[in-house]
């Protein structure tokens, strides 16, 4: 049987790819999971901060995928768990495992990949030092602790204040452990500052700006590590070395798309990013495959993975009822200094808008962001504050588009003078 | 009362239980940590070399090609990856240019088959990645890469499925000679054999120095490593050497036998159990690398290790017998892991003349089955999945490892006890994520398998506990 | 004058509470943020977020929270009272487990359906 549209990954993005499909009409949808639940990463995210933008509630992370997944009743929506996409290819085959029906070849009309992503390690950064027992990802600890019930350590020093490593250090420290320190190796936190507050402040754990580990220490489980302060090129400044007796090292170093099947299908990557390189409906490379969610870009709030979701089911469905789109005379989209991260890359001529995401590559205070068709400025907006840890969005309406001449245009952020 | 005791199970010591298992023989073998092949054996560069690089007379040369004959029919016989890649030994200068010639006299004068010159043309059509300064390279094609704790541990196990004993946890704490046999005294059993093999690695001269004054000594060496992602495991088709120094045969990049890109080692003098990653190392590694493979993208980096290698202070291998039937394997590095077999069959002629009966075995089993699930057609795996259906279930995600190939690891003849130990039998954790997916998983699997407790379960050797409690449990006011 | 972060929402505004002025907040972008400013100084609360044993073997901790903000310094003993407590599968998403946490009217739910 042929799919209409199989979806590969049910965490948010892969569940509001689904329904948004089914709402438009396709009625042949297959969601395959590879864990033994849907939910994806929100099953393990037990905080609260989630659906305020969507829901307009705060809500949990397994609270917010629950929404979803009651939504699926009653919409015909296959759902496979416990089951491993090992392949996807360009003219649409799924090839899956699982103990029940073992290998398959699945076929489909329009898939949408919704892998999400994963955690960077140690070896992406090559700590120096031993390598024992309890170092590990912020994110792995997070499954422990959270799903699987148990703790993985006592005394604890987190590398990285983004949200994950903010979250564990506050986890930890709820469930009995010491966190000791959080250390940063730029001179700002890359995660939210209600974060800071409510995981750092509110413990009395310090942070470390501008720090970062120099070596773990510890013959079969870790027993200490040093932290040595970085100058601007992040290489340690001798004499600043501080010693912290531990137990375990969380690393909350940096996500990546998991884009192993997308790479291997054949399907276009952003290089610079390993996300999948999209077009403002989230149509990758290949006509009829769409993607969304973390495997795109890593999102600070799910909310927005939704929204992008929804728009790749809603092309699918398209895709499937009336066939590919016209690619001519596309709109690439570039980056300009200090902006990175952009999605989406290639815009359709006649879409009816399209919104930008990006991330700055430093902190901008008073400043404004534009968009332009070579020296034309097609768009201007202000901004008060900007942080890499902080995703920007701008739309572009029809109306825009329309205006831009050539192929290219460009979105600069630029600070202003007071 | 033993035939031979094998003091440290390491390759060396993993090949003489091998070989020795063939005859009719009491074995045992003694290894201080909780598995095998825990040392010099899983940090190194995982290379059978060719054989043109020592000098030929040394024991070196006598068992390195002797042992790259033999690794290709051992691996298959055993099932471990191996793949005979061939490789290149990179010259930058007309100076070089004279090395490598005078590696290839070498190499004709140790019997090593295929050995010539590359020039530049040929080299890049060869090696599309290597660096514009490259001149030439003598090409080795019999040198293979493999995968070397594999090796070691399939020979351990063929060892073991053919009656040999092993005692891991056992650490020899002392021998004496008592009416012409070997007691050895240690943290467990008291051993009493009549041969003993010390392929003790590192310790081999801490070992010898229990019978007998050592006439070599064991100066450690570590060799720092990058294992970068599959990515850029085709940066390189060959093993790429450097033109060797004093130090050794300098920084290689060569492709894995799992499809990473390994790249290392340096060499520095260091303690024996000091396998700690320096930044100096790395640095100077990843500086010497770039000179052969300029693209090296090091931003894919996946992990570092070190291994310590027991030179000998005699710049040869050390084997002989520092007392009656005691015979040392020391000083087994580079090409420490493609002499081995070679070496084994020496050791096993040796104590031969020493009166050793070898009787061979009418029902010696010289076969290892492994399945690795990913490897193989549609059809087998749905049949596989049909009779058990935990191939059906992949647990890690990076290396398409399923439950099945989990469940065959705890249930082999020389069981795993820790992560790691999993990992080395059936490739989970190996790959980019290092075993952030399926951890929690595997130790899942482990727990229900044998009944451990979950905070007795290891990442690696004894002391490496991964997780310290269960949340939710009456805390202690 | 007392700096703060709003934690209400991931905006994180920069509060401004005037202590000598009856606690006036400035520089909210929404009421709550006045709500916030005020409590945070006079009276600060949380949500709790954690998880509680199950009965399940398939799913052995399931993710609670607390339906409101409780006293801060209550926070480690409201973890507490959670440890002695397993959850029997079929479990409901928002069912309570604590009632009434500490007088406060406020009760520990279920964030999760497990079967």
């Amino acid at each position: 049987m042929t799919y209409e549209l199989i979806v590969v990954g049910g965490g948010p993005a892969g569940l509001a790819a689904a329904l948004a499909a089914r709402e438009k009409g396709l009625t042949k949808i297959l969601i395959i999971e590879r864990d033994r639940e849907l939910g994806g990463i929100l099953n393990q995210c037990i905080h609260n901060g989630f659906g305020l933008h969507y829901f307009k509630e705060e809500l949990t992370g397994p609270e917010y995928a629950g929404r979803f997944i009651k939504m699926l009743g009653g919409t015909g929506i296959e759902v496979m768990c416990d089951t491993m996409v090992l392949q996807v290819t360009r003219d649409k085959q799924v090839h899956c495992i699982n103990p029940e029906r073992g290998y398959q070849i699945l076929e489909a009309k329009s898939i949408v990949l919704a892998m999400g992503c994963r955690e960077r390690t140690r070896g992406a950064i090559s700590i120096p030092g031993t390598r024992p027992a309890g170092v590990l990802t912020a994110g792995a600890a997070q499954r422990y602790v959270n799903i699987e019930g148990h703790m993985v350590g006592k005394r604890v020093v987190i590398l990285g204040s983004g949200d994950i490593g903010l979250i564990m250090a506050r986890r930890m420290t709820l469930e009995g452990a010491k966190v000791l320190a959080c250390v940063e190796v730029m001179p700002y936190s890359g995660g939210l500052q209600r974060n800071i507050v409510q995981c750092l402040e509110d413990f009395d754990i310090p942070l470390y700006l501008s720090h970062t580990i120099i070596d773990i220490r510890g013959k079969n489980r870790v027993e200490g590590v040093t932290i040595a302060k970085v100058g601007p090129d992040r290489k340690p400044i001798k004499g600043s070395e501080i010693d912290f007796d531990c137990d375990t090292v969380l690393l909350s170093v940096g996500l990546i798309p998991e884009n192993e099947l997308t790479r291997n299908a054949g399907i276009e990557l952003d290089p610079k990013t390993n996300g999948v390189a999209v077009w403002e409906n989230m149509e990758t490379s290949t006509p009829g495959v769409f993607a969304s969610g973390n495997v795109v870009h890593v999102h600070d709030l799910v909310d927005y993975v939704t929204g992008e979701s929804k728009l790749a089911g809603v092309a699918a469905a398209e895709y499937v009822k009336q066939g590919e789109r016209s690619r001519k005379n596309a709109i690439t989209v570039k980056e300009g200094k200090d902006v990175g991260f952009i999605v989406p890359l290639y815009i359709h001529r006649e879409a009816m808008d399209a919104e930008i995401f990006f991330r700055v590559r430093r902190i901008f205070d008073k400043s404004v962001i534009t968009v332009k068709d070579g020296d034309k400025v097609l768009a201007q907006l202000k901004r008060a504050h900007m942080a890499p840890g902080e995703m920007e969005r701008v739309k572009l309406s029809r109306r825009l588009l329309d205006a831009v001449e050539g192929n290219e245009i460009t979105v600069y952020a630029e600070e202003v003078d007071e | 009362m033993y035939d031979v005791a094998i003091i440290g199970c390491g390759i060396t010591g993993a090949a003489c239980a091998y070989y020795l298992s063939r005859y009719n023989l009491k074995i045992a073998i003694l290894e201080k940590h909780n598995d095998v092949c825990c040392e010099t054996t899983r940090a190194n560069s995982a290379i059978i070399h060719a054989g043109y690089d020592p000098e030929p007379g040394t024991l070196c040369a006598k068992y390195n090609a002797r042992g790259n004959e033999l690794a290709k029919e051992i691996c298959e016989k055993l099932s471990v990856a191996y793949k005979q890649i061939g490789s290149l030994v990179v010259a930058f200068s007309e100076e070089e240019m004279k090395t490598i010639g005078v590696l290839l006299e070498r190499g004709k004068a140790n019997g090593v088959p295929g050995v010539r010159i590359v020039e530049q043309a040929e080299l890049r059509e060869m090696e599309p990645f290597i660096s514009e300064e490259a001149l030439g390279a003598l090409y080795a094609p019999t040198a293979a890469i493999v995968n070397p704790w594999e090796y070691g541990l399939a020979m351990a196990e063929t060892a073991v499925r053919n009656s040999a004993e092993l005692f891991l946890n056992t650490e020899v704490q002392g021998i004496t000679n008592e009416n012409g046999a070997w007691k050895i005294k240690t943290n467990g059993a008291e051993i009493e054999a009549k041969y003993v093999i010390n392929a003790a690695g590192v310790w081999a001269d801490d070992i010898t120095a229990l019978v007998a004054e050592p006439d070599y000594k064991i100066n450690p060496s570590a060799g720092e490593y990058y294992l970068l992602d599959k990515s850029e495991g085709t940066r390189a088709k060959h093993v790429i050497f450097q033109c060797p120094n004093e130090n050794g045969k300098g920084v290689l990049v060569s492709p894995t036998v799992h499809g990473n890109l390994i790249v290392g080692p340096n060499a520095i003098p260091s303690d024996k159990d000091d396998t700690s990653t320096k930044t100096a190392s790395l640095d100077f590694v990843r500086e010497k690398a770039v000179k052969s493979v300029p693209s090296i993208n090091f931003r894919e980096n996946i992990r570092n290790f070190t291994g310590v290698r027991a030179n000998s202070s005699t710049g040869d291998f050390a084997i002989g017998f520092s007392a009656e039937n005691f015979l040392d394997l020391a000083g087994i590095k580079s090409p420490g892991l493609s002499a081995a077999p070679a070496i084994a069959e020496a050791a096993v002629e040796m104590l031969g003349e020493k009166g050793l009966a070898l009787e061979e075995k009418a029902d010696f089993i010289d076969k290892r089955e492994h399945i690795r699930f990913k490897e193989l057609d549609g059809e087998t795996q749905n049949r596989l999945i049909g009779e058990q259906s935990a191939y059906g279930r992949v647990v890690c995600r990076c290396e398409t490892i399923t439950e099945g190939e989990i469940l065959n690891a705890l249930a082999s003849p020389i069981p795993p006890v820790s992560l790691d130990g999993i990992k080395r039998r059936a490739g989970t954790g190996m790959g980019r994520c290092q075993g952030g997916f399926c951890g929690p998983k595997i130790l899942d699997i482990m727990a229900n398998y044998k009944k451990y407790a979950y905070e007795d379960i290891l990442q690696d050797d004894t002391g490496s506990y991964i997780l310290t409690g269960e949340t939710k449990s009456r805390r202690d006011a | 004058m007392i700096d703060l972060i709003c934690i209400t929402c991931p905006r994180g505004c920069h509060l401004k509470v005037d202590e000598e002025n009856g606690y006036a907040v400035s520089g909210n972008a929404c009421p709550r943020g006045e709500v916030y400013g005020y409590n945070e100084v006079t009276n600060p609360k949380r949500v709790v977020t954690s998880t509680v044993r199950t009965s399940s073997r398939e799913y052995p901790r399931c993710p609670v929270k607390t339906n409101g903000a409780i006293p801060k310094e209550k926070m480690f003993e409201a973890m507490a009272l959670l440890d002695g407590i397993t959850l029997e599968t079929p479990i409901e998403e928002g069912e309570v487990v604590i009632e009434n946490l500490f007088e406060t009217g406020i009760d520990f739910v279920t964030c999760k359906a497990i079967n």
